[in-house]
């Protein structure tokens, strides 16, 4: 018996030295990703579109770092941490031997300044923009993050004023991104063009409102990545961009319309990934507009609606139905809530019930721009008026250019409205709270009791007692019916067969250093 | 050409509107130009009648239908036929066409008489506030404008007429300069009628012609301009089946379905086209001197 | 002359105040600002703050106001708020794009237009006059982006003759100086490169220019047939002069002055209606960028990058009366 496992693991080694031996022609090449959109800047922590941090993460690192496809934390920068008993003194220790872009070492000292130059408003870098990022996830500035001290060369402390049970996963995110700070005492307002950091890529050239040019780090403190450049060419029109990967001229391409989903599927030269899902795309009902502050016409509005119509429709079949506000990626999704199912005669009783066996008019706001959870907008407003009309209500399609749309949404103008939300780092607190807690709602959507259990869950710092505070939390929601949650999407990226190893991370962008391009 | 002018001179005594509309009707292009606008209004008037089905109402799964007995021009992204939104878009862009227009025209008139009348220090400020307005690229203008009105149809007329204001102003502007220091204005003015008595008599209808001909071709740009911002989501809103918005949602499915993108186009052209043929007929028919054709 | 063109360059100084202003009210007056864009879907009420307060859009409009023209003064236009760029870094980098597309567009519109018009005019109403107009009208009365959208689908999808979008492929050994790319390439004697550009440039171009070649069609026929008409020309063909001669030497320079008139104009024209193309055919350009900027609310990058084409309007207007004098020596400037 022994025999043969020896046999079969000699086999094993033999086989992955031939595999590696095929594998080496995964290194070199040029991967062309087009994209909707140019990135705005190369320092991470200023900029807030996915369009920069898909280029800034592959010339910065982070601390930490999500394991590929998941949300989950694995060391990077860092290479262990422990946390105090209290939860508010986090020490770090740091990679040995990295070394930024422009040659200088990567320590202790570096880390503390980056942090600095982002928390502290008298520091004599907090220049070149907002530090918008850092303010939205550690509470303003200087925020939560109390002190940043230096141990040792490689060690790193960081004392909090309160407990922030997310905080690991926030450091993982790419704004957190740890730039030479030899760089930007060099390049000043100018550093967002000028970028340096430890990543496995260094900037070769950008033409802005064009292309970005990476060329890979010879110096990589992981293994050097296989491409030896990678150009991110701006093609804004989803159907232009998808014309350019079937003629050829990119590699891979995100944002594909649902309408070209099946020609991918069908094309022999394309494939498609789809990105794992944390996130919602919902339809909310303002509870300041009559009748909305009736549960049963927001209940009747649930069941109105056919969900996966919509999906197959509009999403190409790549979504599944929403039940709750959070996506099952994310741990403490409650699974057991029974979905309001779609059943015409039943919304009709209820509005009924309300009083409104005559239906009523009112406006319902429509997203004016694509976004990964609601990729058609207009149409998918559309859908839902039909459903409507279908139970006797008339709504009235509006929109607004997106900034508008969000302001105004957040002043409760809006009486329904469509939204939606990308997680930033796989926390439960992360969609509740942010989207529903009563000091947060868009709808005036105020459950004192929601709000109880939302803030206990923030402060509690033990895993299984924040599941059932969460599991808790959703069948509140779902009583309170105050959306019509619609998909939770898996945006589909589309391919040529030859590019290989892309593992899409839900949080909408990832590093290409381990992808490679196959004969 | 001579015997043309002959005739001029001869008719001198009847009355010139009808003289002009005699000539209207002797040319290809006037004709062309009133036969298309004139199909297009029964079309938006008997819409109820002759499309084949509900321009609203969806049907999400007959998506992309192709061109076919059924549906005539096929189906769009919600199933939609496109031939009855296109029979009912007409009712939409006539609609755009005579509001924004009548607005510049309005706002137009009165600057112009304003500026060109009273002369000196108004006329100065009006006209550098023309100048000002024609330095901004329209476009940009217009979508700043119904960016804060917010993006409606309503809205997009209104941006649409303001766009078009200075272009009347000066019409009508140096039409009365031409004319106001003629002697029969200085007659009328000393037979004692008043100003408004003189620009309502007077100097309005020296203006006439190159008004009439100013606003139909007028009407032409302005349904594409809706057109246009409607394309980029600023106009009609959904599920309105005006003939720019119809082609916003054809760009993502341009390969699947290019249907949906190449009729509501050549509605468009075909609505514009009449009302530049029926301007040009009028130039024609308004201006003897402009006449070259 | 030149007090002409001193007077000209000094009347635009007060349109160009007048233009700041109007374009300052316009963009605070849209709701949202750009706090509002930068957080997108997580614009909670205290992150808004917070920024709006790093940005200083919490004060007062005139306080606002007084700080952008104090800046302009000094000629400094600001930074993008997006970016951070200085705005004028942001405008040389993409004017260019928009300017190459429509010179480019206008090359078209001239070198079909006005042959087209002549050949019309020389021969009214015969089948070519007759077509020729038909197709002119038609070209007036077209959406360009509807143009575009058709010129996409059957030359890049359907035939695929030419890219449906960019300037410039991948994998070209190129680098841009003055973002001219077309210029770019001949100065470095890049030829691949160069031929890789004007494929590019052709289906943009053509679809941008299709309208004022129609126009410019149109004016060319009709000052044609006017000068045609006159006693000269009638006397130098009693001359025994030939044909060409006539049309070339003697008509079409006295025809002149209307054509530039609307190349000029048309000018004006092509660089707003660049708006449009550059949305279809994804060209990094400015006009696609200020749309962007408008709803991103970059309100420098909207203030400057308006400013600078109301600029360029004018002076382009500005070259156009001047280039009379250069057809028409009778005409004199005072």
């Amino acid at each position: 018996m022994r025999k043969i496992t020896l046999t079969t693991l000699i086999i094993l080694v033999v086989m992955s030295v031939f595999v590696t031996g095929v594998m080496a022609q995964e290194q070199g090449g040029t991967l062309v990703f087009g994209r909707g959109g140019d990135t705005v800047g190369l320092d991470p922590i200023q900029v807030t579109d996915g369009e920069s941090f898909k280029v800034t993460q592959q010339i910065y690192d982070t601390l930490v770092d999500y394991t590929p496809g998941t949300t989950e934390v694995e060391p990077a920068l860092a290479t262990d941490w422990e946390v105090s008993e209290d939860g508010l003194t986090w020490t770090f220790n740091l990679r040995e031997g990295v070394e930024f872009h422009d040659g200088n070492p990567f320590n202790a000292e570096a880390v503390k300044w980056n942090f600095d130059r982002w928390r502290l408003e008298d520091h004599p870098y907090h220049i070149g923009g907002e530090f918008t990022y850092y303010g939205y996830m550690f509470q303003g500035f200087p925020g939560i993050i109390q002190e940043v001290n230096v141990v040792d060369d490689l060690t790193v402390e960081f004392v909090l004023s309160e407990k922030q049970a997310p905080f690991l996963n926030n450091l993982a995110m790419v704004p957190f991104g740890i730039a030479s700070p030899e760089a930007v005492k060099e390049h000043g307002e100018d550093y967002f063009k000028n970028p340096v950091g430890t990543g496995a890529y260094t900037l070769e050239e950008w033409r802005q409102g064009d292309r970005v040019i990476l060329k890979a780090n010879e110096n990589y403190w992981r293994e050097r990545a296989y491409l030896d450049e990678i150009v991110f060419r701006s093609i804004p029109d989803n159907s232009a961009r998808f014309m350019e990967l079937q003629s050829g001229t990119i590699d891979m391409m995100d944002g594909v319309s649902p309408e070209d989903v099946e020609a991918v599927e069908s094309a022999d030269e394309l494939k498609l990934s789809l990105r794992p899902s944390m996130n919602v795309g919902y339809f909310a009902m303002n509870f300041n507009f009559e009748p909305f502050d009736d549960v049963r016409v927001r209940r009747a509005f649930n069941h109105a609606i056919d969900k996966q119509a919509i999906i197959d429709a509009f999403y190409a079949g790549l979504a599944e139905p929403a039940k709750n506000p959070m996506p099952p990626s994310i741990w403490g999704y409650n699974d057991d809530i029974e979905p309001y199912e779609y059943n015409p005669e039943k919304a009709k009783e209820l509005l009924a019930e309300a009083g409104y066996e005559d239906g009523f008019e009112f406006d319902l706001w429509y997203l004016p721009v694509p976004r990964p959870y609601i990729p058609q907008g207009k149409f998918i407003g559309q859908a839902i008026q039909s459903y409507l009309s279908e139970i006797g209500v008339t709504a009235n399609l509006v929109t607004y250019d997106w900034s508008t749309y969000l302001d105004k949404t957040e002043h409760q103008e809006a009486p329904t409205y469509m939204l939606g939300w990308t997680g930033d780092n796989g926390d439960p607190d992360n969609f509740l709270y942010v989207l529903l807690d009563k000091t947060n709602s868009n709808n005036a959507y105020e459950s004192e009791e929601l709000h109880e259990v939302l803030v206990e869950a923030q402060k509690t710092m033990d895993q299984e007692t924040r599941v059932e505070l969460y599991m808790e939390a959703q069948e509140i929601i779902h009583k309170d019916a105050p959306w019509v949650p619609l998909v939770h999407s898996t945006p589909p990226i589309a391919l040529k067969s030859n590019v290989e190893n892309y593992v899409p991370n839900p949080t909408g962008t990832e590093k290409l250093h381990r992808v490679w391009l196959a004969e | 050409m001579a015997g043309s002018n002959e005739n001029r001179v001869m008719k001198k005594n009847t009355n010139p509107w009808l003289e002009a509309w005699r000539r209207l009707l002797q040319s290809k292009i006037g004709i062309a130009g009133l036969v298309i606008i004139i199909f297009l209004i029964l079309v938006a008037l008997l819409a109820p009648v002759l499309a084949p089905y509900d321009p609203i109402k969806t049907n999400i799964i007959a998506r992309y239908k192709a061109p076919s007995s059924e549906h005539l021009l096929g189906t769009d992204g919600l199933g939609r036929d496109i031939l009855s939104r296109i029979i009912y878009g007409s009712r939409i862009s006539l609609q755009v066409g005579l509001f924004s227009v009548a607005l510049a025209l309005l706002f137009g008139v009165g600057f112009g008489l304003l500026a060109g009348y009273y002369g000196g220090k108004l006329d100065m400020v009006i006209m550098r506030f023309m100048d000002i307005m024609l330095a901004f690229p329209s476009i940009l203008l217009a979508i700043g404008i119904v960016a804060i009105l917010g993006p409606q149809l309503k809205n997009a007329m209104i941006a649409i007429g303001i766009i078009n204001v200075p272009r009347f102003a000066r019409i009508v502007r140096s039409s009365v300069l031409s004319i106001k220091e003629s002697e029969y204005i200085s007659a009328a003015r000393a037979l004692g009628a008043g100003d408004l008595r003189i620009i309502f008599k007077h100097l309005l209808p020296n203006a006439m012609a190159p008004l009439i001909v100013q606003t139909t071709l007028s009407i032409a740009t302005a349904i594409l301009e809706a057109a246009a911002l409607s394309f980029l989501g600023l106009g009609a809103q959904p599920p309105s089946p005006e003939w720019g918005a119809m082609l916003s949602d054809a760009r993502s499915s341009l390969q699947k379905a290019p249907w949906v993108a190449t009729f509501p186009g050549l509605a468009i052209i075909f609505g514009v086209l009449g009302f530049n043929l029926l301007g040009d007929g009028l130039r024609d028919a308004l201006d003897p001197k402009m006449k070259n054709v | 002359m030149i007090n002409y063109i001193i007077k000209r360059l000094l009347a635009l100084i007060p349109i160009l105040i007048g233009v700041a202003v109007i374009v300052f009210l316009i963009v605070h007056l849209i709701p949202g600002d750009p706090a509002q864009t930068m957080l997108g879907e997580r614009a909670t009420d205290e992150a808004l703050q917070r920024l709006r307060e790093q940005m200083g859009l919490n004060d007062p409009l005139p306080v606002q106001f007084w700080r952008y023209v104090k800046d302009l003064l000094r000629g400094d236009l600001g930074r993008s708020i997006m970016s951070n760029n200085p705005v004028s870094a942001e405008l040389s980098q993409r004017f260019p794009a928009t300017l190459e597309l429509s010179f480019f567009a206008m090359v078209f519109a001239v070198v079909v237009g006005i042959p087209a018009g002549i050949f019309a005019s020389v021969n009214q109403n015969s089948w070519f006059d007759n077509l020729s107009m038909l197709v002119a009208l038609i070209g007036v009365s077209m959406p360009i982006f509807w143009l575009g959208l058709m010129f996409i689908w059957l030359f890049a999808v359907e035939l695929g003759w030419f890219p449906p979008s960019s300037r410039i492929g991948v994998g070209l050994d190129f680098t841009p100086i003055t973002n001219l790319y077309v210029i770019d390439s001949i100065i470095q004697l890049n030829f691949s490169a160069l031929k890789d550009i004007l494929h590019h440039l052709v289906l943009p171009a053509v679809a941008l220019g299709t309208i004022p070649m129609a126009i410019i069609a149109r004016m060319t026929r009709s000052s044609m047939l006017e000068v045609l008409r006159k006693d000269f020309i009638r006397t130098a063909y009693a001359k025994g002069l030939k044909r060409k001669i006539v049309i070339f030497k003697h008509a079409l320079k006295n025809a002149m002055v209307p054509i530039i008139t609307v190349v000029g104009l048309q000018f004006g024209v092509l660089l707003g209606g660049a708006v449009m193309t550059e949305t279809i055919f994804s060209w990094p350009g400015l006009g696609k960028y200020l749309v962007d900027a408008i709803y991103a609310r970059d309100f420098p990058i909207v203030q400057g990058g308006i400013l600078f084409f109301a600029g360029v309007f004018v002076i382009v207007n500005l070259i156009v009366d001047l280039s009379y004098a250069l057809v028409d020596p009778r005409i004199q400037y005072e």
